[in-house]
């Protein structure tokens, strides 16, 4: 396989890949984000948890332009950015997969992985008759997967009907970890699927991870998150509670620090 | 947790018995699995038994003049169903196809009989008549989020009464107009068959939908629309330009159905094609596309549409009442929608 090529970047480099300073995002009079702070680093698997209602998701939001923050600032690579809407992240790098899969089913897994980025065939058939270059991008879908890690999908030209729910996940990932992107967001990504299903998605994320690619894992789950995340940022009442590691602190800490019964 | 332990392990080595257990498949899911990845196939065999069964029953049949009387038949439906599947792909439906032709040909024949209007920018006002028709459906459908099936239902009855308005009722006949209006209606002999000028335009509009459904990025969208609408949107596909282009497109192609419909009739009648638009449905219902949309093939619907005319050519052929075509026709789309339900459960 391709890994050994790859040096899996488990140091992290200092310069963090995207960087959230002080986001504050109201709601009328509810306060959903209360200045938070937040780091990820290349190969680093960081896991985001808390309660319903601790900010969780208006943070995913805020960092993948779902919504616009009051105030606060956001890098990408050091360089700050401003999102308006979920093109203006994925422009700058930062793929989301949500949690109830934007896949098409009846297209088959090439196509749902270029699905609103199609490429042409060179030349006038397609400058001026807009051909799509078919075998083309199941060839790179195919070349996509292999460098991705993800075996699971053999065929790319299933209709994704036909996978299984792991499998389906994969294809979502696959897109969002694809061509050239520097952040995966997933939201839950194992909520709907069984246990065999949900290891298969846990080491996809291991992978992507060894392969450089940062993540961002939210998740109700604790087992899961306590077996891949590097770090994990615990929201509690719209603000950062603690950012710990699993080395350093145990699952039973961790559900303490979420509900306020400690502190970190 | 003893389920965690016992998934482990034989997912490492060897074949995991879960995969083997979705592998296994019995003859009749085999054949459902085949026909749900070729849309087309089932009612390309319904053709092909309809046509042994009907040249079976009546030697008549067969032979070359009424095969080509056929073809002729199922021009005006055959262009309307190109423009019912692209809606029906984005899971709409589209009630208002038929009286959109029929305004748009009054339009033709009134502009080219009545104030002298040259014929080609009689044909090209057409067109117009048919974006805009086909426009007014898009917006409502995009801007105000109306289902399709009331949009049309509300623009079906705005488009007749338009139609009878500017028409006053009357009927333009063929013969008043220019040659170039009834020019769908001439034919061309090609070996012994005679083939008209309007079942060649509808072949050509099908390679050419068919072509831009299958090779370009715009195809694959209407699909992804049609298939899963938020999954599209999150995918960046932008929906409502997409919905606009599809309903514009069928606006379009119902234009060239006027010029169709103005030629095999050799007339303009605003009463005429009250059936059209529930005909074009039947065809590409029949044709394997699913109303929930997303899954189907244009060529399904020109099957779907050959289906139906041979069904009431060789029944009126075997000497049957008109009243048994239509219960064919009845019992054929309930099958064909049952087909696709029990095919649409492939691994559900």
């Amino acid at each position: 396989m391709t890994a050994t090529e790859f040096q899996p970047a488990k140091t992290p480099v200092r310069q963090p890949i995207l960087q959230a300073r002080d986001l504050v995002k109201t709601f009328g009079r509810v306060v959903g984000l209360d200045g938070v702070s937040l780091d990820l680093y290349p190969g680093e698997v960081l896991a985001i948890i808390g309660d319903n209602g601790a900010g969780k998701s208006t943070l995913i939001k805020c960092l993948t332009g779902a919504e616009v923050p009051d105030s606060g600032e956001l890098k990408v690579s050091g360089q700050t950015v401003h999102f308006k809407r979920p093109q203006d992240a994925r422009v700058h790098g930062i793929e989301t997969v949500y949690q109830n899969l934007a896949v098409s089913p009846a297209l088959d897994v090439a196509s749902n992985l270029f699905l609103g980025r199609e490429e042409r065939l060179p030349g006038p058939l397609g400058k001026l008759f807009r051909v799509l270059d078919t075998k083309g991008m199941r060839r790179k879908a195919k070349e996509e997967l292999t460098r991705l890690g993800i075996s699971t999908l053999q065929d790319v030209t299933v209709p994704v009907e036909n996978l299984s729910g792991g499998q389906r996940q994969a294809v979502a990932v696959a897109r969002a970890a694809a061509f050239g992107s520097k952040v995966v967001v997933l939201d839950e990504p194992t909520a709907a699927l069984g246990v065999r299903e949900s290891n298969q998605v846990l080491q996809l994320v291991r992978d992507l991870r060894d392969r450089g690619l940062p993540v961002i894992l939210i998740s109700h789950n604790m087992p899961h998150v306590f077996d891949v995340a590097d770090r994990i940022h615990i929201q509690r009442l719209g603000k950062c509670a603690a950012t710990i590691t699993p080395q350093s602190h145990s699952m039973t800490d961790a559900v303490a620090i979420m509900t306020g019964a400690a502190t970190a | 947790m003893t389920q965690q332990q016992t998934a482990g392990p034989p997912a490492a080595g060897h074949a995991d018995p879960a995969e083997e257990f979705l592998d296994r498949q019995t003859p009749l899911s085999r054949i459902r699995n085949v026909l749900h990845r070729y849309p087309a196939l089932s009612p390309a065999i319904v053709l092909l038994v309809a046509v042994v069964v009907f040249g079976l029953l009546n030697e008549r049949f067969l032979r070359v003049e009424n095969l080509s009387l056929i073809t002729q038949q199922v021009s005006v439906v055959g262009t309307l169903a190109i423009a019912q599947t692209l809606i029906i792909l984005t899971a709409g439906i589209d009630l208002s196809v038929g009286a959109v032709m029929i305004l748009a040909s009054m339009v033709v024949a009134q502009l080219a009989v009545g104030s002298g209007t040259p014929a080609p920018l009689a044909l090209l006002l057409g067109l117009i008549v048919g974006l805009a028709a086909g426009a007014l459906n898009g917006f409502l459908v995009t801007r105000f989020r109306l289902p399709p099936f009331i949009v049309t239902l509300g623009t079906l009855n705005i488009f007749i009464a338009v139609t009878l308005l500017y028409s006053g009722g009357s009927t333009v006949r063929g013969s008043a107009m220019p040659g170039l209006l009834t020019w769908m209606g001439s034919t061309f002999p090609v070996g012994p068959v005679r083939i008209s000028t309007g079942v060649v335009m509808m072949l050509l509009l099908y390679v050419a939908v068919a072509f831009i459904l299958g090779k370009t990025a715009w195809g694959r969208h209407v699909y992804a629309v049609g298939d899963d609408k938020e999954a599209a949107r999150l995918a960046g596909i932008p929906v409502n330009r997409v919905l606009m282009s599809v309903y514009l497109a069928a606006g379009a192609v119902l234009a060239i159905g006027a010029w169709i419909q103005i030629g095999r009739t050799n007339a303009a009648s605003p009463n005429a094609g009250v059936d059209l638009n529930l005909d074009s449905i039947t065809a590409v219902v029949i044709g394997g596309t699913s109303l929930f949309g997303g899954r189907g093939s244009i060529w399904g619907s020109l099957l779907g549409a050959l289906i139906v005319g041979v069904f009431r050519n060789g029944l009126s052929l075997a000497g049957l009442d008109v009243l048994y075509q239509t219960l064919a026709v009845g019992i054929l789309i309930i099958l064909a929608v049952s087909i696709d339900q029990w095919i649409r459960k492939v691994k559900s």
